[in-house]
């Protein structure tokens, strides 16, 4: 191996960083609006929020500059170690941390308060992309898929234990990162069809037409109509999808014909075509014996499973305040004082912004305290209601930017190590993206996980700091190894 | 289901397509959410604007000699906010506030029950009694740090300097629902004058509302002003008044009508102003201020002398032989008789077989002796000239005639007075007659409105403005109770003459005649020595006993006033109405009652005609 030494300051992506500054401002001067108060005026008083993000930028700069400093070989090096160190944290969080608005994630040092959680982010990203860092990695194979997995899960499980389930969720964003380096997309198609039925299931659970509950009339046809899509495309079954289809149409005709006499649960009926397809798919997995019929059978039979234990999950694991929210984002109860209350004030917030926004410091509704958590997880309605729909917008696209920037980037790499880290970045921050905004603007259930360099808080700021500034330190040095 | 050769163009495309269009259905949301749907503005501003009414203080009264008669005191009202409060000694506070604890939890739970306090919030103060008196204040205020949470607010009330004048001062209360559909200015609680000055005069003495734009948290806390008060608007302070009302007279005059009902009126001729109008019984107008507003109101309301009343305007009676002084007037100018032209009288009006009857006097006599003597028939036989009068087409176009002169002369039609309740009182014309007599009528129908009983009736401030328009020989000005609006301009309806239609020449003689009546007719106890009045009795037919009427102004030449008594059931004229009018006059003109009629003015004073009329207090 040899080195060519380059000045960091002519390789690192003047781009990102150029737009990692000005959200990090942009957050500063939201951070500003939201907590200004008559009796506190001060962008820099330090008792105030503006003043202590300003510290936290500035520590976050310097963390981010040392950073930079760093040979890059150092976090392959130390990734397994850093992970382990981190996870250890995690671990001694559950027991000795605080109890602070139900959740024990605060690890209190002195006058510090640090969320060890944050960190845990790009902990895995490291220890992940040491994982894959090997030549002809080959995800599928069993040892691989669980030490993956089990690097991914290990830390969800343990900020579950700290009662951080947004915290925790934000892991899955690691599967965007393992199905661009091959894991089937099987896999994320099955994710997106359970949340899919979940959501249709949960949204029209109380919907009967005549005698048919409509959420699981649904599922049922979707069920159906995945299945047959997944066989669509094998040769082996190419003559025979035409009876099939046939035999489901002339079905559906039949049933529209005894409607007209008397009503009955179209459930019953779907859920009788799904059992026949599952028989279906038995007889041909027997006659060809190719996986592909097993992973529709697989994936027929695990969605009627799923589909009959939602209801069971939704009433019976989630906590109540979990239900509530995921019903408000739903549309199912509308409960403006109450449950629904902070998401009715945010999109209030958000929408008297109109199209220009009511001017720096100038919004009423986040001034007055009427958005909880407008500091933190609700900040970008501060964005909404000052800055209208051209700051929102702007904002957006200033992410979206940085998201693909990341992705190109991440793609120019040569070594694996750099490309799983870089996705690893983008992923997490888009996740963060779409859980916070999508909460923000009601399309989402409450969800609490912070604007990445927007909200208020120093470990998520510093936290995603590093985790970006590692990035482009690997990247600045890029070509160094040959 | 081979992945081991997966396409990563593929999957790295898949990604970015689907991280951009979640940012894409995110731009949606966002653009339906600020730029389609205009309701989330409206409704962040009802979150978080509270507009506030700034109270301007209401205008105050002045009497013509600039004594205060209305102005705002201080009350106190009792705030409290809940979220502030803690536990505390409730019986030591209901003490100091002197109510009952029972009242106090009653209280409570209105003030907590959004149904019947829709803006209740417990973060902001909300009232929880109001208009404290002056003592419940000084020993709340000395313990108000026992009970954290409740606070004093000021505001303020009518005060009165004297209590005297509640007719023509009126009262304020608060606006009733009628007032708020009616005009947009008043809110609930808002005050509003109800009678009097107070009520006629209400657009000048209420100022105009300013009103702040506060900023305020989702609890309901004040949080500062909306773009540093740059949308308030401070109140406008309400106009004061100075009245017309000689306050020390009008309280001379209530002294005298003591125990008695009826109304003393006194106009100064030259400008129609009143300086005094006393209308009896009255009341205390400060028993109608603060927290006994209710209690003295249905007090008053329930007695049978009816003290609310206005009598001066708001009764009508038959105004007696006071009417006689615009019958020669009238009779002078359609030149039915001339100064000259004498009627014989032999006790009575012989073509009406003897009635009206009249009294002893000589005959036969030309008009100013007959306006002295107040002869009965002369005024008969007149009215009969004029209705048979070959002048007029027919006997109904003379009634008309005559109904005119007397419209003419202010009879009719309320005058316009600048207190409300003006009645307009009963002038007949052809009409109808010919509908009470079926078309078939004569002189003789109608003869007794020449003497004025019968079908006509006046109100007492008529009747006063008849004196005044002889006072000024032809002319007056419609009477009114403000002299002046500080910073505004009176309504030319009390600035211009109005004339009655009749000569300056034929009231000479009814002058002369009103004179002859006080120096040797019916109002001999009206004869001031050094003042020329010139007065006219009447007595007003009652079922019960008779009105006792005196009308007069003073002096003959230039007079400075013009005055009527009114007593009801008072007899004969000359038996009550004309000794007060003697005393008003002689109070007015020259300040003090002389010696030697501090007698009368003793006796008038503890004469108690009705002797359960409601005592002031």
């Amino acid at each position: 191996m040899s080195y060519r030494k380059t000045n960091i300051g002519d390789r690192i992506d003047w781009w990102s960083l150029a737009i990692y500054l000005v959200l990090v401002l942009c957050g500063w001067f939201s951070i500003y609006a939201s907590t200004y108060d008559y009796d506190h005026t001060d962008m820099f008083d330090l008792s105030g929020r503006a003043g202590m993000q300003m510290i936290w930028i500035l520590s976050s700069l310097a963390f981010g500059f040392l950073v930079l400093l760093m040979e890059s070989d150092w976090y392959e090096v130390f990734a397994f170690w850093i992970y382990t160190i981190v996870m250890l944290l995690l671990v001694v969080t559950i027991f000795v941390a605080p109890d602070i608005k139900g959740s024990r994630s605060w690890l209190v040092i002195g006058p510090l308060r640090i969320q060890p959680a944050e960190f845990a982010k790009f902990a895995t990203a490291l220890a992940l992309a040491k994982v894959m860092n090997v030549y002809k990695f080959d995800l599928l194979r069993f040892k691989n898929m669980a030490s993956l997995l089990g690097l991914i899960f290990l830390p969800m499980i343990l900020i579950l234990l700290q009662k951080e389930s947004g915290s925790a969720l934000v892991f899955l964003a690691f599967f965007f990162v393992l199905y661009r380096e091959g894991m089937p997309g099987a896999v994320l198609f099955s994710g997106f069809a359970a949340i899919l039925f979940f959501v249709l299931d949960v949204r029209y659970s109380s919907a009967i037409w005549h005698e048919t509950p409509l959420g699981e009339f649904y599922v049922l046809v979707l069920i159906l109509v995945f299945a047959l899509g997944l066989l669509y495309n094998n040769p082996k079954v190419q003559r025979q999808m035409k009876y099939l289809l046939y035999i489901l149409g002339g079905t559906v005709v039949l049933a529209a014909f005894v409607s007209l006499f008397t009503r009955f649960n179209y459930c019953w009926l779907a859920l009788f075509l799904n059992i026949s397809l599952i028989v279906y798919l038995m007889v041909l997995l027997v006659k060809y014996r190719a996986s592909h019929f097993l992973w529709v059978l697989l994936f027929a039979v695990c969605s009627l499973v799923f589909l009959y234990s939602v209801d069971y999950v939704f009433d019976d694991i989630l906590e109540p305040h979990q239900r509530t929210r995921i019903q408000v984002a739903l549309g199912i109860i509308d409960d403006p004082g109450g449950a629904g209350y902070n998401v009715n004030q945010s999109k209030i917030a958000i929408g008297s912004g109109g199209l220009m926004g009511k001017g720096f410091l100038n919004g009423t509704q986040t001034k007055l305290k009427y958005v909880p958590e407008q500091d933190t997880d609700f900040i970008f309605c501060t964005i909404g209601e000052e800055r209208g729909f051209l700051g929102s917008s702007a904002v957006l696209a200033l992410f979206l930017a940085l998201i693909l920037r990341l992705l190109f980037l991440a793609e120019r790499q040569k070594s694996i190590f750099n490309r799983v880290y870089g996705y690893s970045v983008a992923c997490v921050i888009f996740f963060h993206l779409a859980v916070n905004i999508g909460m923000v603007i009601g399309l989402m259930p409450v969800i609490g996980i912070p604007l990445p360099f927007f909200s208020y808080g120093g470990s998520s700021l510093l936290a995603f700091t590093i985790f970006l500034f590692i990035f482009l330190r690997l990247d600045a040095s890029r070509g160094d190894r040959l | 289901m081979n992945t081991r050769n997966f396409n990563p163009e593929t999957r790295r495309l898949f990604l970015t397509v689907l991280f951009c269009l979640v940012v894409v259905i995110y731009l949606i949301q966002l653009f339906r959410l600020q730029a389609l749907n205009p309701d989330y503005k409206a409704w962040a501003d009802s979150n978080a604007f509270l507009n506030r009414t700034l109270y301007p203080s209401r205008g105050v009264m002045y009497d013509r000699k600039g004594k205060l008669l209305v102005y705002n005191q201080p009350a106190y009202d009792v705030l409290v906010v809940v979220r502030e409060t803690q536990p505390f000694d409730t019986l030591a506070f209901c003490n100091a506030v002197n109510i009952r604890i029972e009242y106090f939890r009653e209280r409570l739970k209105q003030i907590k029950d959004r149904n019947l306090n829709p803006g209740y919030s417990s973060y902001t103060p909300q009232i929880l009694l109001t208009q404290l008196g002056n003592k419940e204040y000084g020993i709340l205020q000395e313990s108000i740090y026992k009970f954290p949470g409740f606070y004093i607010q000021n505001r303020t009330v009518r005060e009165y300097g004297y209590p005297n004048a509640a007719h023509v001062l009126g009262y304020i209360a608060e606006a009733d629902k009628q007032n708020i559909a009616e005009d947009s200015y008043y809110k609930r609680g808002d005050y509003i004058g109800k009678t009097g000055v107070e009520r006629s005069y209400e657009n000048y003495l209420r100022g105009e509302k300013g009103a702040e734009i506060l900023l305020r948290d989702a609890h309901g806390r004040i949080k500062g002003k909306y773009e540093e008060g740059r949308f308030d608007a401070s109140p406008i302070s309400g106009k004061d008044l100075v009245l017309s009302i000689d306050i020390d007279l009008q309280a001379f005059g209530e002294d005298l009508m003591h125990n008695k009902l009826g109304t003393i009126i006194m106009i100064e001729p030259k400008t129609g102003e009143i300086l005094c109008m006393v209308s009896s019984p009255s009341y205390d107008p400060s028993s109608l201020i603060g927290r006994q507003f209710g209690a003295s109101f249905s007090e008053l309301a329930k007695n049978p002398y009816t003290p609310l009343i206005n009598r001066a305007l708001n009764g009508t009676y038959p105004p007696g032989s006071t009417f006689k002084t615009a019958q020669g007037l009238t009779f002078l100018q359609e030149g039915i008789i001339s100064p000259k032209t004498s009627y014989s009288c032999y006790g009575g009006f012989p073509p009406g077989g003897g009635r009206p009857a009249c009294h002893a006097h000589a005959s036969p006599l030309p008009l100013v002796p007959a306006v002295g003597t107040s002869c009965n028939s002369y005024f008969c036989w007149g009215l009969k000239a004029m209705l048979e009068s070959k002048k007029y087409p027919s006997i109904q176009a003379a009634m008309d005639r005559w109904r005119d002169r007397m419209v003419g002369q202010g009879f009719g039609y309320p005058l316009g007075v600048d207190l409300p309740g003006e009645k307009k009182g009963m002038v007949p014309n052809s009409q109808y007659y010919d509908k009470v007599y079926g078309g078939r009528w004569n002189a003789f129908s109608v003869i007794s409105i020449a003497i004025g009983q019968g079908e006509v009736t006046l109100s007492p401030i008529q009747i006063c403005n008849l004196a005044a328009t002889i006072a000024n020989r032809g002319y007056f000005y419609t009477p009114h109770a403000v002299k002046e609006i500080k910073g505004g301009a009176m309504d030319t309806l009390y600035t211009q003459p109005r004339f009655t239609g009749i000569d300056a020449e034929n009231y000479a003689p009814i002058a002369e005649g009103m004179r002859l009546a006080v120096t040797g007719g019916t109002c001999r106890r009206a004869n001031i020595p050094d003042i020329a009045v010139c007065g006219k009795t009447g007595t007003a037919q009652n079922s019960g006993k008779d009105h006792s009427i005196f009308m007069a102004f003073a002096p003959k030449e230039d007079p400075k006033v013009a005055i009527l008594v009114f007593v009801e059931n008072g007899g004969f004229g000359a038996t009550y109405a004309v000794p007060i009018g003697r005393l008003m006059i002689e109070k007015y003109l020259k300040g003090d009652i002389s010696n030697e009629d501090k007698w009368l003015e003793t006796s008038i004073k503890n004469t108690v005609i009705l002797r359960n009329v409601l005592q002031k207090n």
